[in-house]
């Protein structure tokens, strides 16, 4: 499903110019601070918003200047910021209205929402009576339950506690696993980024910075992502033997082996891997005498600064990409040019699923 | 107890209420949605025009419908063409009076109701693919219900009460357009203190069980408030 789209609002103190062209797959995740305009570019995909504009969504012509499709034309799926359930119905009430008025009409597919979303028990109740958990949960259900080609979420999680929100996280996965719809997701999180996109559009100010892959897109040194205290790159990996002596799994990805201490994988899972920069360090030759596993062979693909006294090095392993956060004076002794080879010695690993 | 004149005027009562209730709902919900959704500017002239009767004496306002009803008036004119005759002193003309006489009534109630509808669960709506109309009257009535119960009863209850306007442009015709109201006034007149008693205390006691009725069903229920 790709979208081309063309959006300018003008408005007192906001103006949003988009000119986007993206392949939808998996979760492409619209993320910037708040302000940037994201929920604006979302809310003027589902045709909520009225702009001048072009929009194409894969053959069909949604907006030019002669036609706007309205939202109830569009085949969407949209999950408000708060759940937003329509509190005169139950919860089956709540789901169905979707399913009733889909073209599809394809149940099997509300079916599978309701179990992913483990929400049979609740469907005879009322839907005023549920936590902000569950509501969310059925606002999903019900969102996918008209059989949508793209289901729109503004910033799902925004409105939960962070309990509710490690509750709806796994869900939100599986979703992304099990469902063949591609997902449009506004966050201003860095973590539900990390842990959810596929793919990432990059807003300031009403534009597009920059959009891409996401292990692209968090590696790249121009953009603000990469910088700062949380910047981290992400691997995509597979779960591989399970070392019972010491306990610890081996992860294989395509710049070699990364273990980690923990046993509840199974083998041949996918799994995200976030790397801090911080948690990178880098040597000439490869150490022996330490107590840091996880060493690997990489090439210095680009050096940018990171205020006065620290670097940013962007290293490839494999097809994979690594950032590392070392001070200047480091760079200067380890004579750091692009290209030049030595070792990644990783500190910590986190595993995102 | 209740004499011929006054059985027929308390049909004639319930008949004028019940008609003008139906029109005024038809009538005030499209204005009602419209007034709770529109920045047009015409709308604070058009709120002005709805709420005249809540501060006109009926009198006023009886006097102005009397001219446009009579055989000279624009509606009069109108009626005349369609079916012979003018509209004032008739049960046709009262049932006019009654529906502007009772607008703001029923407008007023269901405007509050709609606007205090956030527009979020209608947009929930579009994105699940229902029509304006389907949204409508799946979403903004239900959740408009409360109003429409203030609008109802408010609307029925002022048209029986009229009194003012009825006299104006009614007349005093039994069967036709005598209603109680100006039945209990033409008893009072004739020292008949017994029959006004019946018709008056019946009326009372009817408005106090449905309004009693109505604070039951709905505890939040209250005159302009509408629903929340």
């Amino acid at each position: 499903m790709s979208i081309e789209c063309r959006l300018k609002t003008v408005r007192p103190n906001f103006s949003l110019d988009v000119d986007l062209s993206i392949s939808l797959k998996g979760i492409t995740a619209i993320f910037g601070p708040s302000g940037s305009g994201k929920t604006t570019l979302l809310r003027a995909l589902a045709g909520l918003e009225k702009n001048n504009g072009y929009l194409k969504v894969g053959k069909a012509i949604w907006e030019n200047e002669s036609h706007f499709l309205p939202t109830h034309l569009r085949s969407i799926g949209y999950v408000f910021q708060e759940p937003s359930l329509f509190q005169h119905l139950s919860v089956r009430g709540n789901i169905e209205y979707g399913y009733k008025r889909s073209k599809i009409s394809n149940q099997s597919i509300m079916d599978k929402a309701i179990e992913l979303l483990q929400i049979d028990h609740l469907l005879n109740r009322n839907a005023a009576k549920l936590s902000g958990g569950e509501s969310q949960r059925v606002a999903i259900a019900r969102a996918l339950s008209s059989a949508p080609e793209i289901l729109m979420m503004d910033e799902p999680l925004a409105s939960l506690g962070e309990g509710q929100k490690k509750e709806i996280l796994p869900f939100l996965e599986l979703l992304h696993i099990e469902l063949d719809v591609p997902i449009i997701y506004v966050t201003h999180s860095v973590d539900e980024v990390a842990y959810l996109a596929d793919q990432l559009i990059l807003l300031d100010k009403g534009k597009v910075l920059a959009s891409g892959e996401i292990t692209e897109m968090l590696t790249r040194l121009d953009l603000t992502l990469s910088h700062g205290e949380r910047a981290a790159s992400l691997i995509q990996a597979i779960v591989g033997e399970y070392d019972d002596n010491y306990k610890l799994t081996y992860i294989d990805f395509s710049g070699g082996q990364l273990t980690v201490p923990k046993k509840q994988l199974s083998k041949g899972d996918r799994v995200r891997i976030r790397i801090e920069a911080r948690d990178v360090s880098l040597t000439i030759h490869q150490q022996n005498e330490t107590s840091i596993l996880n060493i690997l062979p990489v090439i210095v693909d680009e050096i940018a600064d990171e205020g006065d006294a620290q670097v940013l090095v962007k290293l490839r392993l494999g097809n994979d990409l690594l950032l590392s956060c070392i001070t200047r004076k480091s760079a200067q002794q380890l004579d750091l040019k692009v290209g030049k080879k030595l070792y990644a010695q990783i500190k910590s690993v986190a595993l995102l699923s | 107890m209740l004499n011929e004149f006054d059985l027929s005027a308390l049909i004639v009562t319930l008949k004028l209420a019940a008609i003008s209730t139906v029109i005024l709902l038809l009538l005030g919900t499209p204005l009602a949605w419209w007034l709770s959704r529109t920045r047009c500017k015409l709308k604070a002239l058009l709120e002005a025009l709805i709420a005249l009767p809540l501060v006109l004496p009926p009198t006023v306002l009886g006097f102005y419908l009397l001219i446009a009803l009579g055989s000279n008036g624009p509606l009069g004119e109108i009626s005349k063409w369609i079916s012979g005759q003018p509209l004032a002193f008739t049960f046709a003309g009262l049932v006019v009076g009654s529906v502007i006489y009772s607008l703001p009534f029923v407008v007023q109630p269901l405007q509050n109701a709609f606007s205090s509808i956030d527009s979020r669960p209608i947009e929930v709506a579009a994105t699940l693919g229902a029509t304006p109309v389907d949204r409508f009257l799946t979403v903004v009535l239900p959740l408009a219900r409360t109003g429409f119960i203030t609008a109802t009863v408010l609307g029925f209850a002022h048209t029986v009460g009229e009194f003012g306007v009825v006299l104006m442009i009614g007349g005093n015709i039994p069967g036709e357009t005598q209603v109680l109201s100006i039945a209990i006034y033409d008893h009072v007149e004739a020292l008949e203190y017994g029959n006004a008693h019946w018709l008056a205390g019946g009326l009372l006691l009817a408005s106090f069980i449905t309004l009693f009725i109505v604070y039951s069903l709905n505890r939040k229920f209250s005159l302009f408030k509408g629903s929340d």
